[in-house]
């Protein structure tokens, strides 16, 4: 999923200190799962902002939506005539949905509030680690199911450097060395073969990135009685 | 007689290292370098070490080579991407440089300016294989290059790597490095020699030369910030009793590393003398240790 954190508070009250109309969205797919954007989480944001504006006194008028999808334009589509209510949207969606929402709203201004982080899973409650760096050539079937381009500091894809220390990255005691984990994963699985391997350098994405799908796209009807 | 020549001579290897300052004032690298000179087969010069943000590897490995120093270009994949790496080498190259060292580097977190982009865009086997890629008069992109180098690549590889699984990475990704083209290794600074002895003999069948690393103790308060935050390096507890102990630190320091390098020249093909701010202390070690 797509991992996301909220702001802290001040900076989301300060972004919308020029609006009376504030429309919070939730995403209902990765930032309800990781508990940071979802409909829970617009209603206690929405309160505090209230409550926030209230002892500034400066009223403030805050709605509360939260769809399927904002990375989806048919879900988007549904808070319309909602939206065209307010002065400004929050969004609390990782930054692909905030983008969503502020290309079909035009002329309302679409404000972030939250930080997205990265593509991960949660490996304990309440914690999230990242372990995908979508780097769009997966070789993860060479190296145990553990992908160094995201989870060794460096991105090393031909085996550790000299730094961990103890089985930890020389960037921070918190974080495994990924190649020591590789190693032991494929010598369980006798795949020890793989860490022999010359890999060729990952190619960098040539950023935007496009997925272009003919099979889904919309097909002209052929002409018929041809 | 220059590296690469000495090393195909056979005769037991010594490089020193030299760590450029931060800033412009170089009298006292080119001091320390004039008095190794002549005692060394050539000295490195390291490339932003624990990424702290200082004067360049290339310009000190050309000032060194116009003092009559054969420099061992230091070369990380931590702030230059392809395009960078390899015209750098091109450029070294036209200054005289002739021996590169490829790292991986360390992460920009580890030094002075934490916030800069690690760029990794190779790593040390890649940039190895490139290294003789010039060589062979292309680069990465297979276009052909109007004059080539031909430079003598070498790596490291860290023998006290802690766990298992980071040990036998080391050695895996020793082979790959020799595949790739490294001519010979420097290794992390070494003070168990029964340890080293051990490692040296699983890489015996790799027939590629290896200079083991010595560093200089500077306080048994050093030995421990060593043990405790360098990868790699584990200086055994009476070496630290002893800087202890002593009344004459420097004295002491270079005992020890005498007495390392003697046990070394039976186990490995060289030594390489990381000095850490006691360039001037080389001669009398090297003359400890019979070298001179």
């Amino acid at each position: 999923m797509i991992v996301a954190e909220i702001k802290p508070f001040e900076e989301i009250k300060n972004m919308i200190k020029n609006y009376q109309k504030v429309l919070i969205v939730g995403c209902g797919s990765c930032v309800t799962v990781c508990l940071t954007g979802g409909e829970r989480q617009v209603e206690l944001l929405a309160s505090a902002l209230r409550m926030a504006r209230k002892i500034e006194g400066n009223d403030i008028t805050v709605g509360e939506l939260t769809i399927r999808r904002q990375c989806d334009p048919e879900f988007i589509e549904q808070i319309k005539d909602e939206a065209a209510q307010y002065d400004v949207i929050l969004s609390m969606a990782c930054g692909a949905g905030v983008q969503g929402i502020a290309e079909r709203f035009k002329d309302i201004p679409v404000l972030p509030a939250m930080n997205t982080m990265f593509l991960g899973v949660s490996d304990g409650q309440g914690t999230w680690v990242e372990v995908c760096a979508a780097c769009g050539d997966c070789i993860l079937w060479k190296t145990g199911g553990i992908c160094p381009v995201a989870r060794c500091a460096k991105g090393l894809v031909n085996g550790p450097c000299g730094g961990s220390q103890g089985g930890l990255c020389e960037v921070s005691k918190d974080v495994p060395c990924a190649w020591q984990l590789i190693y032991a994963r494929l010598v369980r699985l006798n795949l020890q073969h793989f860490l022999k391997d010359i890999s060729q350098q990952k190619k960098q994405p040539v950023r935007p990135r496009r997925l272009v799908r003919e099979d889904l796209r919309l097909k002209k009807e052929p002409t018929k009685g041809v | 007689m220059g590296f690469r020549e000495a090393l195909y001579s056979g005769k037991f290897l010594i490089t020193a290292e030299i760590g450029p300052v931060k800033g412009t004032e170089i009298d006292v690298l080119l001091e320390d370098a004039e008095l190794i000179k002549g005692k060394v087969d050539a000295i490195n010069v390291t490339d932003l070490q624990s990424s702290v943000m200082r004067l360049g590897s290339m310009a000190v490995c050309h000032l060194l080579k116009d003092h009559g120093i054969d420099p061992i270009f230091q070369l990380t994949c931590r702030d230059r991407n392809r395009l960078a790496l390899q015209s750098d080498l091109l450029s070294a190259w036209v200054l005289g440089i002739r021996n590169v060292l490829a790292l991986t580097g360390d992460h920009p977190t580890m030094g002075d300016h934490p916030e800069a982009m690690p760029v990794f865009d190779l790593d040390s086997v890649s940039l190895l294989r490139v290294i003789c890629r010039l060589n062979e008069g292309f680069d990465m992109g297979g276009n052909q290059l109007k004059g080539a180098p031909d430079f003598f690549p070498g790596a490291v590889v860290n023998p006290g790597a802690d766990t298992e699984a980071a040990f036998e990475m080391q050695i895996i990704k020793m082979e790959k490095k020799i595949e790739a083209g490294a001519r010979f290794f420097q290794t992390q600074g070494i003070f168990d020699l029964d340890l080293f002895e051990r490692f040296m003999k699983r890489v015996e069948g790799f027939k590629t030369p290896i200079l083991g690393g010595i560093i200089l103790l500077k306080s048994a308060g050093m030995a421990r910030f060593m043990n405790k935050n360098v990868a790699g390096v584990f200086v055994p507890e009476p070496l630290i009793k002893a800087m202890e102990e002593t009344k004459d630190k420097v004295k002491t320091s270079i005992e020890i590393a005498a007495r390392l390098i003697k046990g070394m020249k039976d186990i490995c093909q060289g030594i390489h003398i990381m000095a850490i701010g006691m360039e001037d202390k080389v001669p009398v070690i090297m003359e400890k240790a019979g070298l001179l």
